[in-house]
């Protein structure tokens, strides 16, 4: 483990901020934030600023301020005292670098986890405060460059990775083809109207880890699911806007993921093992276009899973036999409750399991949600530095004989892959759908 | 003078701070009701009866929430701080004796000598805030002056009140200091960080709707 | 042939089994049935890696490494993308276009079904094919492909200035445009995206941000003199030829035509607004109530609503009736004229009208089995398959395409009298 400076976590350069500073004048400051605080900044937002006493229970509850000696400038009330209250209290006559230091705070040190709400007596919910500081970044077009260009690829592509409509469908049927080699008659069936499942995944998948889809191929067709994926934009179910603060971009994103489901008059939609983007279709971005819960019935990966183990869909040919521990992803657990689901799936597919503590809503934060990894390579070693309790909290589970940490999340497998190397913790990180890959009877023709 | 500083603190006055006291409380929670009908209309739809009491029975539960659970100290302390800041002065044998008098209603009192402890469990809590705002680092960052004046206006009626009592020197102008520090106490609390005692339902209520209905998870 | 030269009489044909095609080849996709119902088609594997698309049991003499996405067009012919040696182009019934290309998608039909039009890229440049046809210019990338009634015009949102990867602050002058057939306006925007065409072809209106903030629409190049906090996609009136979009406001989504607001009311949604032949309609989805959904006609909207979604808003030919899908508390459904069906179902198509705009009939689903409903009557007849059903000319017949039995796997095509239906 390296000692590190505090440069490496407070005033990192990021030519996001700092040239958007550059163009920045107070004036413009005070007037952005008074039309944003007239139009958006309603009774939620008063009430929250208005009622906290300032007792400092939040603190214990970020991962931030417990990794960083338990440094006042990270507890969650804190990063509110370092931004909102000045802000309000100031009512928008901030200066340039004050707004700087607020891009750094709500960006790049709040996972918008919610772990603090579960420890504030009033259930202030300040991932709420942190996500309209993004608002006002976003406003004044101050947000950091790396999750900035993910938010203009989101929005010139309505995916993540700057995909192009051909690339998308052609890793499709190049892992088709792959998965064919394994299994002669499996299919990844392109636009076909009427499948009971339309399964969307995030950006990085085709971009970087094109086997996860291979994978869902492969577990759809043991379970004989009827199921498609769209040759569409919309195939992608994440978004970055919803952690810079473009919420017009958040609508727009969703309603492009929920209408290639309606119009290929599929049932239900199921998402990949990705936490942010469940919190985006599940939670956020359906508010914003009216849905007060999601249009069609919506499954994150893990209560698929969990279905399909239920109902017998699977079988099991192998249990991994490898220790394993699960991470609770915050946007599935604490945002949807799929816990219990995922210790289900665990229980028929591994043999023995040792849990994390704490665990279930009370895990903490990989550190890399809430947009922070998405920020970019100036902030990685912040974020690793920052969750030091992650490092300790998986030790632990170790020195038990945990050797496989099971992460149901893209953003959490980042954070905790980069956590494992720092702190040379030496485990293998893995989703659910690997095990269940490895274990599961894919129907393979006898040789 | 003083009679007559006393018979207006004791007269006027009283009704002037209830009215403000529940005439702000009213008002504040009106006026936040009709700016969230405005801006927040959504969070309405969320809101559920039965997950906001599941939530708020785990917070009013002393150790109902890890959090309180892993704060022990602060947990009973808190606990014990807030009952006795209401029951003190609600069943204070002066206080339901001068209610009587004035409007022939009157219920259950308590010994003296346990209003005594109370009170200086109420000051001792105080000073026990004010530490833990002093001695904490992460306290100390969010402390801001007006935290420490709230904690003052609340101790300042508690100590003068136990002044008069025991008839310590000065203590008449002790006790026209203790009515004036406590009808200005009622009136702060609708409009100071005090009001968390009126808001505190609504937003643990929504949290734990939030939680409950919509994200199946709990939330202490 | 033309729609009213179809064998519209009463009767049961069986067309093709199915089922046999299972035999015969390694592999059968999902079929798909022409509009007339005379063709039942499917992608299949006639040895490993080898493909074609069977039609009526007869396969075509073309036989290809890989295909995807067969459709029929309009006029009853079917096409696919389709890939030999690694080259891809479009056949139809059978027969490949000249041109190959790296890659084509988004296969797009005219309404009579002469014009086919796909996206394209060849040696990492983007462009648009009709007929075999491509566009002269071509972009770096290429979106939101989108074609007039008749198929004879193809636009797109392209890239027409290069930036650096995450040079964020060059993305932000504007560096995409859209192109008609192949040719660009000279304005950039930060993004654009959803477009139509007037129903003559002449012009092009596309949604736009020309600031990470500021939404417009777009026609033929010239943005509207305001911007909005959002936008949906704008189409044209069928008669003046204006230009209307939802767009959002301080108050909410409206109705905005050039710029201008149509609609004095302000929803919390409002996309997807049609208008009727007559231009005198506009009909729209819309949230009157937050998490509440139904259709606006001209402003006013139905008092049924939907909590789960609404959806393929149509406009009988007359112009005087409205229907459309929607789901409520976890079940399918129809409505129309405001009015829902009393059956909830587990999936609901498109409604459809009769040409006299009388009837509305719908294909739908409930456990596994597929029906068709008229005006609000679900016919007893259940299918393993199904497609969308057809009125007749004089709206006194319908067209039902399916297969009955999953065993037998018998592919009918079925025209029933109204009158013995309802």
């Amino acid at each position: 483990m390296t000692k590190h400076s505090v440069t490496d976590v407070i005033g990192i350069p990021d030519e996001g901020i700092d040239k958007g500073a550059e163009k920045l004048t107070p004036e413009k400051i005070t007037r952005v934030i008074r039309k944003l605080l007239d139009e958006e900044g309603g009774a939620r937002l008063k009430v929250y600023m208005e009622t906290c006493v300032h007792c400092g229970l939040c603190s214990e509850a970020c991962h931030f301020y417990l990794s960083n000696d338990n440094d006042p400038k990270f507890a969650p009330a804190g990063k509110v005292k370092q931004t909102l209250e000045h802000i309000i209290k100031k009512k928008g006559k901030v200066s340039v670098a004050f707004m700087k230091r607020a891009c750094e705070v709500a960006f790049t040190e709040c996972n918008l986890c919610r772990r603090c709400s579960m420890y504030c007596p009033f259930g202030i919910d300040i991932a709420y405060l942190m996500l309209f500081v993004r608002r006002i970044c976003h406003r004044l077009g101050m947000v950091p460059q790396y999750i900035q260009d993910t938010a203009h690829s989101h929005s010139a592509t309505m995916n993540q990775m700057w995909v192009k409509e051909d690339e998308w469908i052609d890793t499709l049927q190049w892992q088709e083809d792959e998965a064919r080699d394994e299994i002669p008659d499996l299919r990844i069936p392109l636009e076909k109207p009427g499948a009971d499942v339309f399964y969307s995944v995030i950006g990085p998948e085709p971009k970087f880890r094109a086997q996860l889809i291979y994978q869902a191929a492969v577990i759809m067709h043991a379970a004989g699911v009827d199921w498609t994926m769209p040759a569409t934009p919309g195939w992608d179910n994440s978004d970055m806007c919803m952690y810079t603060g473009d919420q017009e971009m958040v609508a727009r994103l969703k309603k492009v993921h929920f209408e290639a489901a309606m119009r290929l008059k599929t049932k239900r939609i199921v998402m990949g093992e990705c936490g942010h983007a469940f919190r985006s279709v599940y939670d956020v971005g359906n508010r914003l276009l009216g849905w007060k819960m999601p249009p069609l019935r919506l499954m994150h990966a893990l209560e698929f899973y969990y279905e399909l183990f239920r109902d017998k869909k699977l079988t099991v040919k192998q249990k991994y036999e490898v220790p394993v521990t699960l991470h609770d992803p915050c946007n599935v657990v604490r945002g949807g409750g799929l816990h219990e689901m995922a210790r289900h799936v665990i229980g028929e597919t591994c043999t023995e399991f040792i849990e994390l503590h704490p665990n279930r809503e009370h895990n903490y934060c990989c550190s890399a949600g809430g947009g922070v990894i998405n920020c970019g390579p100036p902030y990685a070693k912040k974020r690793v530095i920052g969750n030091r309790v992650k490092a300790e909290q998986l030790a632990a589970a170790k020195a038990k004989g945990a050797k496989t940490i099971i992460a149901p999340c893209h953003n959490c497998h980042g954070g905790l892959e980069d956590i494992v190397k720092y702190y040379e913790l030496d485990m293998e990180i893995k989703f659910l759908g690997d095990i269940i890959y490895e274990c599961i009877d894919k129907g393979q023709p006898e040789d | 003078m003083t009679h007559e500083i006393y018979a207006f603190l004791r007269g006027p006055m009283v009704w002037i701070s209830l009215t403000v006291f529940l005439g702000g409380s009213v008002y504040r929670l009106a006026s936040m009701w009709r700016l969230a009908k405005k801006k927040d209309a959504v969070i309405f739809h969320y809101i559920s009866v039965f997950y906001s009491l599941r939530s708020l029975l785990h917070w009013v539960s002393p150790f109902g929430s890890l959090n309180m659970r892993k704060n022990p100290a602060m947990t009973v302390i808190a606990f014990i701080f807030h009952v006795c800041l209401i029951a003190t002065p609600v069943f204070l044998s002066a206080h339901v004796i001068l209610v009587k008098e004035s409007w022939d209603i009157s219920w259950w009192w308590m010994p003296d000598h346990m209003a005594d402890l109370l009170t200086v469990i109420v000051i001792g809590c105080c000073l026990f805030f004010a530490g833990r705002r002093i001695k904490r680092p992460d306290v100390r960052y969010l402390t801001s002056v007006s935290d420490y004046l709230i904690l003052a206006a609340i101790a300042a009626p508690f100590i003068t009140g136990l002044w008069a009592y025991h008839q310590w020197p000065a203590f008449s102008a002790m006790m026209l200091l203790h009515m004036a520090s406590a009808e200005i106490l009622l009136m702060m609390i609708p409009f100071t960080r005090l009001n968390h005692m009126l808001f505190f339902p609504f937003t643990r209520g929504y949290m734990g709707s939030e939680f409950g209905a919509v994200k199946n998870a709990k939330d202490w | 042939m033309e729609y009213s030269q179809w064998d519209w009489d009463v009767g049961k044909r069986v067309i093709a089994d199915v089922n046999q095609w299972r035999n015969a080849f390694n592999r059968v996709e999902e079929p798909y049935v022409s509009p007339d119902g005379e063709t039942i088609a499917a992608i299949v594997e006639i040895e490993e890696m080898v493909f074609s698309v069977c039609e009526n049991g007869v396969p075509w003499e073309n036989q290809f490494d890989k295909i995807w996405y067969l459709r029929f067009g309009p006029d009853n012919v079917p096409s696919a993308l389709v890939s030999s040696d690694a080259a891809w182009t479009v056949a139809t019934a059978g027969k490949p276009w000249e041109n190959q290309f790296d890659f084509v998608w988004n296969m797009q039909f005219g309404t009579d079904g002469k014009y086919i039009t796909v996206a394209a890229q060849s040696a990492g440049e983007y462009f648009a094919v009709t007929n075999d046809t491509p566009w002269k210019q071509k972009y770096p990338t290429l979106n939101n492909l989108t074609i007039s009634k008749d198929g004879k015009n193809s636009a797109a949102v392209v890239q027409t200035r290069p930036f650096n990867s995450g040079d964020i602050f060059a993305f932000q002058q504007g560096c995409y445009s859209v192109a008609v057939n192949g040719k660009i306006w000279d304005t950039n925007f930060l993004n654009l995206w959803e477009m139509s065409f007037s129903p003559d072809g002449r012009h092009l209106a596309a949604e736009a941000r020309s600031t990470l903030y500021d939404y417009t629409i777009v026609a033929d190049g010239a943005p509207w003199n305001k911007t909005f906090s959002s936008v949906w996609k704008p189409k044209f009136n069928p008669i003046d030829g204006s230009v209307s979009a939802p767009v959002k406001g301080p108050g909410g989504w409206t109705l905005a035509c050039n710029g201008e607001a149509l609609w004095d009311k302000a929803f919390l949604q409002l996309w997807h607004h049609q208008y009727s032949a007559d231009g005198k309609t506009i009909a729209a989805i819309v949230v009157p109530r937050f998490g509440q959904w139904t259709i606006a006609v001209n402003g006013v909207p139905w008092p049924e609503t939907f909590d789960n979604l609404v959806t393929d808003l149509v406009f009988s030919p007359d112009g005087k009736r409205v229907a459309c899908s929607a789901r409520t508390q976890g079940k399918w459904t129809i409505a129309a004229d405001g009015r829902r069906w009393k059956n909830f179902f587990d999936m609901a198509w498109a409604p459809v009208f009769s040409p006299d705009s009388r009837h509305v009939a719908a294909k739908v689903e409930k456990d596994g089995r597929f029906f068709i409903a008229v005006d609000g009557r679900v016919l007893r007849q259940t299918f393993s398959a199904l497609w969308e059903p057809i009125f007749s000319p004089d709206s006194t017949k319908l067209l039902i395409r399916g297969i009955e039995d999953e065993k037998t796997g018998q592919y009918c095509r079925y025209v029933f009298k109204l009158s013995d239906l309802v």
